[in-house]
């Protein structure tokens, strides 16, 4: 599990210039050695929270929905805040390995398997909270349009409809796009394991892959055609989410800034994550100079920005409610600020707008300690940000006599430790599983690996 | 030319340390003509499909073909279901609202052109998976697969020499030169549809999903909490009721009521003065005569026959009633006969509360047509 080697997967970054055969061992080591107790702790962890939640989940299924807070008039309650959250954390792992490899940022290199996995595992925990919620996930079927006995189709004209559309597009386009990265890799991995079943299986996955560069040819043609196709995919998805609300005729919800507001957050709290989960990997596999801290500095910067696009839009939203001279539009945000719902508001506020700003400072941005405290709460108050806007916005609507107060149950704070559980049970078994960054990628940037030509 | 008559050899290979000795050999093989061969590395080298003059990749193209693909199948499929299939009327929008269909095409076009892609490139193009073929496996690929570069240069390549390549090898500085065979087992397997194993795989997974259907779908859906529409607080036809004194779950109409689209019936008891004085107000058109035989098939001809013959397909559970051909029923005015669907006959209830007034004349007429069917005139055969 040590790795001694101080490779790099950016050539400007770090002065070493590993050789290929180190790269390949310092990759596959976590896959080839037995893992430290600190592996199992952190599988022990996730694995409870993920039991907590099947068990609360259970509970649900079985008794029905009342186990839940959610209630008249706050029918969309945790389980809809927590897809939307578990989707915007996907979309980091897409912008960093699409839209940065079409900008040529070479520093993604080295994070970006890491985080189109973490994309993947994220969109598998939100894609489950839409069937969660409705209480009878067995019935999930008729979501698609399936031909049925009924004769009925499902009603393209709703934004849920373009929910299902465009979550199940987004996992298997991003789980494509991993697979080829993977493939390569997958072929060096079965020329160097000496176990049999491991053989056997990474034989079936790399298909057979020869490194022939009459294949590589093609190859990186697909590769930028999925990246392009990835990129207007991770905006529109987002985009679709905002939709659910913003097509309603709810005040709060009906704003035409939703969908460039539900981007900016979903990269925010996206990149949060994978800050997060990057510095808890980085320590517990003593890879630390994989991902080096010039890349989280960077990730830090891109949430200084994307925080700052939140905030701007949080101010926006207030501005035009004041603006419209919409009454009823008016009373929602006045409601937000200073309402029952106030503290979600101001936890909301402090951790994605104030906080972030202390990232203005290269100490800070290099601070590890820090900026994972930093990371933390941003997620935090993007979960805020979701529960402001669902549930604040529910329950107060047009008749003042059906107006509620909505309190999450502890069946519900299960199933949302659960997600948490689901997620993290998949990002420490991959670790172990598949390698963490890309071999084949790391290989083609170290010097001198490309040939001079003239 | 000893190579010749070796015909396993596959392809004369070589490794090189660095790519740079590589490109300077790939260089010379295409400047000889030679049309089989290949680079191989762990990753892509730059500039390379260049040096091999590969043609630009087409799989843009497949991209465009099958993202167009997509979006015509997305606008088929909600025009066809929205519009066409089963109009629903949201908001008082047309039924074919392209707007709101963009969501749906824009991901169906980027699924099927990302998807379809890569299946078209691994499979199609790469003809993956190929785990036999000769490199596979080989010493040279494991090489490749750590820190070398490697070249091959095919046996079947028309200017292929075996001696002459091997030298040449040598000239551009390879660090190893290698002969890669194929393999004598991959070349004389041939996979077979009734291998043992594979119908033994087959007939595991069809009694795998037979039994996972029969328990999910006689068993499971039965279970809570997957029983949630079976159990309601409703009384349900046919089933017995505690709240009523008589036990049934099925009421009559309360006395005195008469039930939407009903007529108080005048002749209660009096079949005579029915027969006298009610008319039938349908003329036997070709309409009234098909409304007549559907609602006859129905409730009538279990008992009647199809031809009203009286021949019941009840298998002797009710007595057979008398023919419907018989001089007496002929004779019969529409009125009479309408006053036995009314109150009933003999053994016969009223089927009032299942027919309307219109389909009773209607059956009525329909019976007129199947008596004179069998009792022609001489003046209806023309």
């Amino acid at each position: 599990m040590n790795i001694e080697i101080d490779y790099t997967v950016e050539p400007e970054v770090v002065k070493n210039q590993p050789s290929h055969s180190s790269v390949n061992d310092a990759i596959a080591a976590p896959l080839e050695t037995k893992p430290s107790i600190k592996y199992y702790i952190a599988l022990g962890i996730s694995g409870s929270l993920l039991l907590t939640g099947a068990i609360c989940l259970g509970f649900s299924f079985y008794y029905g929905v009342g186990l839940w807070g959610n209630n008249q008039p706050v029918g969309w309650a945790i389980p809809i805040v927590n897809f939307v959250f578990w989707v915007g954390i996907g979309h980091a792992g897409t912008l960093i390995s699409a839209i940065l490899f079409l900008f040529r940022q070479r520093w993604r290199t080295g994070i970006a398997r890491f985080a189109e996995a973490m994309t993947i595992f994220a969109v598998i925990t939100a894609g489950l909270f839409p069937l969660i919620h409705t209480g009878r996930p067995w019935l999930a079927g008729y979501l698609f349009p399936l031909p049925n006995q009924h004769h009925l189709w499902v009603n393209f004209t709703s934004p849920l409809i373009w929910d299902v559309f465009a979550v199940s597009t987004y996992l298997t386009v991003s789980f494509v796009f991993w697979y080829v990265g993977l493939i390569p890799d997958l072929a060096i991995l079965r020329d160097r394991t000496q176990s049999k079943v491991k053989k056997i299986i990474y034989s079936i996955f790399s298909l057979g892959w020869r490194h022939s560069n009459r294949h590589w040819h093609h190859y990186e043609m697909l590769y930028l055609i999925l990246a392009g196709f990835a990129t207007p995919l991770v905006l529109s998805v987002h985009t679709i989410v905002s939709f659910d609300f913003a097509v309603s005729i709810v005040p709060g919800w009906h704003t035409t800034i939703f969908p460039p507001y539900f981007v900016a957050g979903a990269i925010f709290s996206g990149f949060a994550m994978v800050q997060n989960v990057l510095i808890v990997v980085r320590k517990i596999f003593h890879i630390e100079h994989i991902i080096s801290l010039d890349t989280l500095e960077k990730m830090n910067k891109v949430m200084l920005a994307t925080g700052m696009m939140v905030g701007y839009a949080y101010g926006v939203e207030f501005f035009i409610a004041w603006y419209s001279g919409n009454p009823l539009e008016s009373f929602v945000f006045f409601n937000r600020v200073f309402g029952n719902y106030a503290w979600a508001y101001w936890i909301m506020v402090s951790c994605n707008v104030i906080f972030t700003q202390l990232f203005w400072f290269k100490k800070i941005r290099r601070n590890i300690p820090i900026m994972f405290v930093i990371g933390v709460l941003v997620n935090v108050g993007m979960w805020f940000e979701r529960f402001v806007i669902v549930i604040s916005t529910l329950s107060k609507d047009f008749l003042p006599s059906s107006w509620g107060y909505y309190k999450p149950t502890l069946v519900d704070i299960g199933i949302l430790l659960g997600s948490f559980g689901l997620f993290f049970t998949l990002v420490i078994l991959f670790i172990r599983a598949l390698p963490v960054v890309s071999i084949s990628e790391v290989k083609a940037v170290i010097k001198g690996s490309q040939p001079q030509h003239h | 030319m000893e190579n010749k008559e070796n015909r396993n050899l596959y392809a004369v290979g070589a490794l090189f340390d660095s790519p740079n000795k590589l490109v300077a050999f790939a260089k010379k093989l295409v400047n000889e003509g030679y049309r089989f061969w290949d680079v191989h590395s762990s990753y892509p080298l730059h500039g390379l499909p260049k040096i091999m003059r590969l043609k630009w990749s087409p799989l843009g193209y497949v991209a465009l073909v099958l993202g167009l693909t997509g979006t015509l199948t997305g606008l088929f499929l909600t025009y066809w279901t929205m519009s066409v299939d089963y109009r629903l009327t949201i908001g008082g929008k047309p039924w074919f609202s392209f707007p709101a269909f963009v969501p749906v095409l824009f991901e169906l076009t980027v699924l099927l052109a990302s998807v379809g892609t890569a299946i078209v490139m691994l499979f199609i193009i790469f003809k993956l998976p190929n785990n036999r073929h000769p490199l596979h496996d080989s010493e040279y690929l494991k090489k490749v697969s750590v820190d070398k570069c490697g070249i091959i240069v095919e046996s079947h390549d028309a200017k292929f020499d075996y001696q002459t390549i091997r030298s040449l090898f040598g000239e551009y500085g390879a660090s190893e030169v290698v002969d890669i065979y194929y393999n004598e087992e991959e070349i004389a397997y041939k996979p077979r549809v009734f291998e043992p194993k594979f119908i033994v795989f087959l007939v595991v997974i069809a009694i795998l999903t037979s039994a996972f259907g029969y328990l999910f779908n006689n068993k499971v859906l039965y279970l809570p909490p997957f029983d949630f529409m079976l159990k309601q607080f409703k009384v349900n036809p046919q089933s017995e009721s505690m709240f009523f004194a008589d036990g049934f779950g099925m009421r009559t109409p309360v006395a005195g009521t008469v039930a939407r689209g009903q007529r108080d019936y005048p002749f209660k008891g009096k079949p005579d003065e029915a027969g006298e004085k009610l008319v039938n107000p349908l003329l036997s058109t070709n309409d009234v005569l098909e409304l007549g035989k559907r609602k006859y098939n129905t409730f009538c001809s279990p008992c009647h026959g199809w031809r009203g013959e009286g021949d019941s397909r009840l298998n002797g559970q009710f007595p057979n009633p008398p023919s419907l051909h018989s001089e007496k029923v002929r004779n019969w005015s529409d009125g009479r006969i309408y006053h036995v669907i009314m109150e009933g006959q003999n053994i016969m209830p009223s089927y009032a509360s299942q027919l309307t007034e219109k389909e009773r004349w209607a059956i009525i007429l329909y019976i007129r047509a199947l008596q004179r069917s069998l009792n022609a005139k001489q003046e209806d055969v023309k």
